[in-house]
């Protein structure tokens, strides 16, 4: 027998941490899209000159970002299905980040609508662009390139943050450690493995924010 | 002929401050207007109640034949008709000068984009500067920026265009391009209102001259009669502060 050097267990057991590791990078993409699209929407919502809809968005904003995020994950996969309405373990994990995010989504895009000049709506306007075709054309491309680094920021959370899907038996990196661990004990070697995984992602997508960042600052399109 | 804008003992205020009181206003087809005034009299809010970036209080203000206030009016098609010139030009930033001019006949009036990019390259030809219609706003000069907020608002084929104080802001070197691009414009036959303490401008191409103090409309005159023979004692108190320079 070969002596069981450090890190056998890791190499031993790759594919199944890897495994995990395509759905953790696969929950992330899918939740954070969803954030974004919902997110803009809601945070377009707290601006518009429509109290309904702005009151919509305020309670939306404070109840997802106020209760933490594990309490939603087991609402979705535990709570609902009393009330008839049954997702899988994945769903369940892609729709409470995706919610949950998207609430902060909303507030990085609000402040970024409200940090453009009123002189654009303005003119826009006065050319006969709708509300909703002035914020699509004018308003909400300038919000974004202001807000990529707050969301970059944001989607660096929530990918941490899909590990919470463990929890509910999602399949995903962390969940992946827990079944390693529980078969062989090797602890510190497998969350070691696992934590360096997750550096594989954050700071690639940190790198890339940062590079976005610098792109737009250059392009130096200020008004 | 009915006017092309009509005030009639409009009204508003900013909360308690009373800033347009019973003004009473027209402006004819193909007439230029000029209003001026100390800062404070009224006269950016007059000329932006035309096309509704603010409501007027009460009386009424028909513009192209539509009540601008009514709630069934069609303000995004009536201000199709209306292009406006602000103080601080408000050209669109993340877009390169043409597609400023081209945004809005692309998306509003639907037209081809062969058939905007060639009327927007006309327009920058037209304000004099052909050259720069690839270049971002944050490129260029004051006097070019507020050359091509000119040229983006004639994009829309406007019947009417309005002016808030469109050199306010410009070094002095500059203005003079600037006011070039409006009186091509007065040569046309464009409807215009243009707030402005450019007095030469008004002398030279005006047809009529609206003096307000304190959200009144204190004397209307042609430019001949109002600098030779101003009628009230606010204007002629005016007169001598703005022209001593």
């Amino acid at each position: 027998m070969p002596p069981d050097y450090v890190g056998k267990v890791v190499i031993d057991n790759l594919p199944l941490l890897l495994e995990g590791f395509w759905i953790t990078i696969w929950l992330s993409i899918l939740s954070s899209l969803i954030s974004l699209v919902l997110g803009t929407v809601i945070g377009v919502a707290r601006i518009v000159p429509f109290r309904p809809l702005r009151s919509f968005g305020t309670v939306y904003v404070e109840f997802f970002r106020n209760t933490p995020l594990l309490i939603q994950l087991f609402f979705f996969y535990h709570g609902l299905p009393r009330a008839g309405i049954t997702f899988s373990a994945f769903e369940s994990a892609l729709w409470s980040l995706a919610i949950y995010h998207a609430a902060y989504v909303a507030e990085a895009v609000r402040a970024g609508i409200q940090s453009i000049h009123r002189g654009q709506m303005e003119a826009a306007r006065s050319l006969g662009f709708s509300y909703l075709a002035t914020m699509r054309y004018i308003i909400l491309p300038q919000a974004f390139a202001i807000v990529i680094p707050p969301l970059g920021n944001l989607f660096i959370a929530l990918l941490k943050n899909t590990s919470l899907a463990s929890t509910i038996a999602v399949a995903e990196l962390l969940y992946q450690g827990e079944v390693l661990d529980s078969r062989t004990f090797r602890t510190f070697e497998i969350f070691t493995a696992v934590g360096i995984l997750y550096l594989c992602l954050t700071l690639p997508l940190g790198g890339f924010v940062n590079l976005v960042e610098r792109r737009l600052a250059r392009a130096g399109r200020g008004a | 002929m009915a006017p092309m804008i009509s005030f009639r003992k409009v009204n508003k205020w900013f909360g308690s401050n009373h800033v347009l009181k019973d003004v009473t206003f027209d402006v004819v087809e193909g007439e230029v207007v000029v209003i001026c005034g100390p800062s404070g009299s009224g006269k950016s809010t007059l000329i932006r109640c035309i096309n509704r970036l603010e409501p007027i209080g009460n009386g009424e203000l028909v513009v192209d034949g539509i009540s601008v206030n009514d709630r069934k009016a069609d303000i995004n098609r009536l201000r199709q008709e209306i292009g406006i010139v602000f103080q601080s030009f408000n050209l669109f930033p993340h877009m390169t000068a043409l597609e400023n001019i081209t945004l809005a006949p692309l998306k509003v009036r639907k037209m081809s984009k062969e058939e905007a990019e060639a009327t927007g390259l006309r327009l920058l030809a037209r304000v004099g500067m052909p050259e720069k219609a690839n270049a971002y706003p944050a490129h260029l000069s004051g006097g070019q920026q507020q050359r091509v907020a000119i040229a983006r608002a004639l994009a829309m084929h406007p019947k009417i265009m309005l002016f808030d104080e469109p050199t306010s802001a410009l070094d002095p070197e500059m203005i003079k391009e600037v006011l070039d691009a409006m009186k091509d414009l007065v040569k046309d036959g464009m409807t215009m209102v243009v707030v402005t303490h450019e007095m030469g401008f008004a002398r030279e191409v005006s047809h009529r001259i609206t003096f307000m103090d304190n959200g009144i409309i204190v004397e209307e005159n042609t430019p001949a009669e109002f600098f030779a023979n101003p009628r009230s004692e606010r204007t002629k108190q005016f007169l001598s502060k703005i022209l001593k320079h």
